[in-house]
């Protein structure tokens, strides 16, 4: 790895000492500041999907995300303006809007980011007309299941199956409203051979999308923290073996 | 010329109604009907959903008695998983059930009827409601909302909020009980008894100014239904059914829940949404009975507590056989809720109500599941069918109002006879139409509304549709 210069540029104001290969978003998080995402898991590829992290920089009218961009020399960023906040709940209120996200009734009410980012940007209603979607819940697998009402398609349960897992069970098909999260070759989740049943797309997931079976209202809280150590440690073993 | 008179919609009851009345030309009382004008459709959308998700959303049938889907509905759930659940679960869920009856029943006898029994059936309607009361009787309206308070308390300690808990799950419960919020609810128990014995003192001493209303409101021989222990007694959460005739003979007993099939059915009419169960040998319309306070006192073969076993004795006193007149749901209600305050009380007091094992765990064993309690204004059944992942196929719903459907009916025609004798709107006469369906204490689902604020449209209509006459009120 080539070796990192030291930059420095702001934050919301506050001086920020960075590396070249660390992301805006990263480099915020490292200093207490911020900035709202979804798509983002710490340990796995950022996709730079969900656009809360969009945030401001001095000079240019662009919005750019944060979870995908890098800091130069000098740079001015913004996370909270006006502008922001507009933009981030629209991107709520589409979110909201394309499928049956019935907070009340769901296995993650009061533990799922998608209502906690409604909360914390003050969301008050819905500003687009919902479409109220007929979708199925796939509840073929043993231990758990997908509920496609509740998906908002970060894909992180595809990345951390993919990148951490070495699985691939999950990916993606179709394409804007019509995509979906499929198991292997679009069969019933219990039918796919490349699932280990490890549960930790489960515990990615920020909604109530993929849950533990058996779990009622509220009582699905999900458990990343330990993703970025065993992250880490895979990491670690790849490295040894190049060695 | 026949005209109908329409009471659209009828209010002091939760949900929404009508009544129409036809007149025949002689301006005589030829028919009177109740309609629940309301869809609701959650057996519908509830399918395709995971069994364990439905107390939950059964709950939302009703912010009135989300408790009671909520336990109607585990108990389903309990049977599709098929496991005994930990005892304590069981006394947990019962007490939070009796909870639940106490404070409905108070907001049926204080909120929503006492205003008739305090100001008469009469009286102004810009006065005759829960305001007037508080006004001319603070120390009822007082005790009233203690009462419900006491009940939402519990709900609240146990379940995390007073509405919509999510606390009651199949196999159990969701959390057990400290040992701080178990002293807590016991130091509310002696207040709201006090208040409870005081009410009815003084209700035994007025509803007999009310005869005419006795006599009148949806009184006649029917079948009583409600759920019994093995020995009798009343029970809320548990037991089998039993149905006693007008002349108080057991006409069935311990029939088992999840046969219900067997005994009861289910008509539809034209023009109501409401569904007209009625019990099964006797076939329909003939197989009539109610259900809620009234049936339950005249089932029983005692409640099992000190204080309300005295109240339930007199009470049964007051007519040999069976109580009939439905104005007695009132008295029977209150006698209802020293019981409720006395069972929960003693369940309590049983040390093994603080245990950790609250819960039994399963995947579902059975793809069918039937669950039975007691709601406040009745017996209440969930239905459900699964697939094999757990996801729900089918469910069926028989809520408590509905079994009293045909008797409400019956009642709305009885009262009518009895006060309507002209043409002309008269608001008295209307009042007591609504309040022989007020003293069924309806759910007509949802949640809460505004007392005394709902308008009231009254139309006499001729045959060819021509408004003859007209009321406003609200």
């Amino acid at each position: 790895m080539k070796r990192s210069q030291i930059i420095t540029f702001k934050i919301d104001g506050q001086d920020i000492a960075a590396r070249e290969d660390e992301t805006i978003l990263e480099l915020a998080r490292q200093n207490g500041i911020r900035i709202p995402t979804l798509c983002y898991l710490e340990s796995v590829t950022p996709w730079g999907g969900c656009r809360l992290c969009m945030v401001e920089v001095k000079g240019t009218t662009r919005l750019f995300p944060a979870c995908m961009t890098y800091p130069q020399e000098g740079m001015e960023v913004s996370t909270v303006t006006e502008q922001l906040t507009t933009y981030r709940k629209q991107v709520l209120d589409l979110l909201f809007a394309e499928r049956n996200h019935v907070c009340s009734v769901c296995v993650s009410n009061g533990a799922c980011e998608l209502q906690g980012l409604a909360y914390e940007l003050g969301m008050t209603h819905v500003g687009v007309p919902y479409l109220n979607p007929s979708l199925p819940l796939d509840a073929s697998h043993p231990y758990f299941g997908l509920d496609h009402n509740r998906c908002i398609l970060c894909t992180r349960c595809v990345r951390v199956c993919d990148e951490i897992e070495g699985a691939h069970t999950w990916d993606v098909m179709g394409r804007g409203v019509d995509a979906r999260i499929v198991a292997d070759l679009n069969q019933p989740w219990g039918e796919a051979i490349s699932c280990t049943s490890c549960g930790k797309c489960v515990q990615a997931c920020p909604t109530g999308a993929l849950f533990e079976k058996g779990k009622s209202v509220a009582e699905m809280q999900k458990r990343h923290e330990f993703l970025p150590y065993l992250a880490l440690m895979r990491e670690g073993r790849d490295g040894d073996s190049e060695q | 010329m026949s005209k109908t008179i329409t009471i659209d919609p009828v209010t002091r009851i939760e949900g929404h109604s009508k009544i129409t009345i036809q007149l025949d030309d002689r301006g005589q009382v030829a028919d009177a009907r109740f309609h629940v004008t309301q869809f609701r459709g959650f057996e519908k959308m509830t399918e395709g959903r995971p069994f364990y998700e439905m107390p939950a959303l059964t709950a939302r049938i009703c912010g009135i008695c989300p408790v009671s889907h909520l336990v109607a509905s585990a108990k389903a759930g309990d049977a599709l998983l098929a496991v005994r659940i930990p005892e304590t679960a069981a006394n947990l869920r019962r007490i939070m059930n009796l909870a639940q009856i106490t404070q409905s029943h108070a907001l049926s006898f204080f909120h929503l009827s006492s205003p008739d029994f305090v100001m008469g059936f009469d009286a102004d309607p810009a006065e005759r409601n829960i305001f007037g009361v508080m006004q001319r009787y603070p120390d009822l309206a007082k005790d009233g909302i203690a009462l419900r308070k006491f009940g939402q308390s519990i709900i609240e300690l146990l379940g995390g909020k007073r509405i919509h808990p999510a606390w009651v799950v199949p196999g159990g419960v969701s959390a057990p009980l400290s040992e701080e919020d178990r002293d807590t609810i016991l130091a509310y128990v002696p207040d709201a008894k006090a208040r409870l014995l005081r009410t009815l003192d003084w209700y035994k001493g007025i509803f007999g100014n009310f005869d005419a209303e006795i006599r009148s409101f949806a009184n006649f021989p029917s079948l009583f239904m409600g759920l019994v222990h093995r020995d009798g007694r009343i029970s809320m959460y548990g037991g089998n059914i039993r149905i006693v005739d007008a002349v108080g003979n057991i006409v069935a007993d311990q029939l088992p829940p999840e046969k219900y099939q067997e005994y009861i059915a289910e008509a539809v009419e034209p023009d109501s949404y409401l569904k007209s169960p009625y019990y099964k040998p006797l076939g329909y319309p003939d197989g009539i009975y109610r259900v809620g306070p009234l049936a339950r006192m005249n089932i029983i073969s005692r409640c099992g507590t000190r204080l309300a076993d005295q109240e339930w004795a007199e009470f049964r006193a007051l007519q040999r056989g069976a109580v009939l007149s439905s104005y007695m749901y009132h008295y029977a209600r209150l006698v209802e809720m020293l019981y409720c305050i006395e069972r929960l009380e003693q369940i309590l007091n049983d040390p093994d109500i603080l245990s950790k094992h609250v819960r039994a765990f399963a995947s579902p064993n059975q793809l069918e599941g039937i669950g039975m309690s007691e709601a406040p204004r009745g017996t209440l059944l969930h239905h459900y069918k699964i697939d094999e992942n757990g996801l729900i196929r089918w469910v069926n719903l028989v809520i408590a109002t509905g079994h009293n459907n045909l008797a409400m009916n019956k009642g709305v025609l009885q009262v009518a006879r009895q006060f309507i004798r002209s043409t002309k709107i008269e608001e008295p006469m209307l009042n007591r139409v609504e309040a022989v369906i007020r003293a069924f204490d309806p759910c007509l689902s949802c949640s809460t509304h505004a007392i005394g604020h709902m308008a009231l449209h009254v139309q006499l209509l001729a045959s060819d549709g021509e408004v003859v006459d007209e009321v406003r009120r609200g």
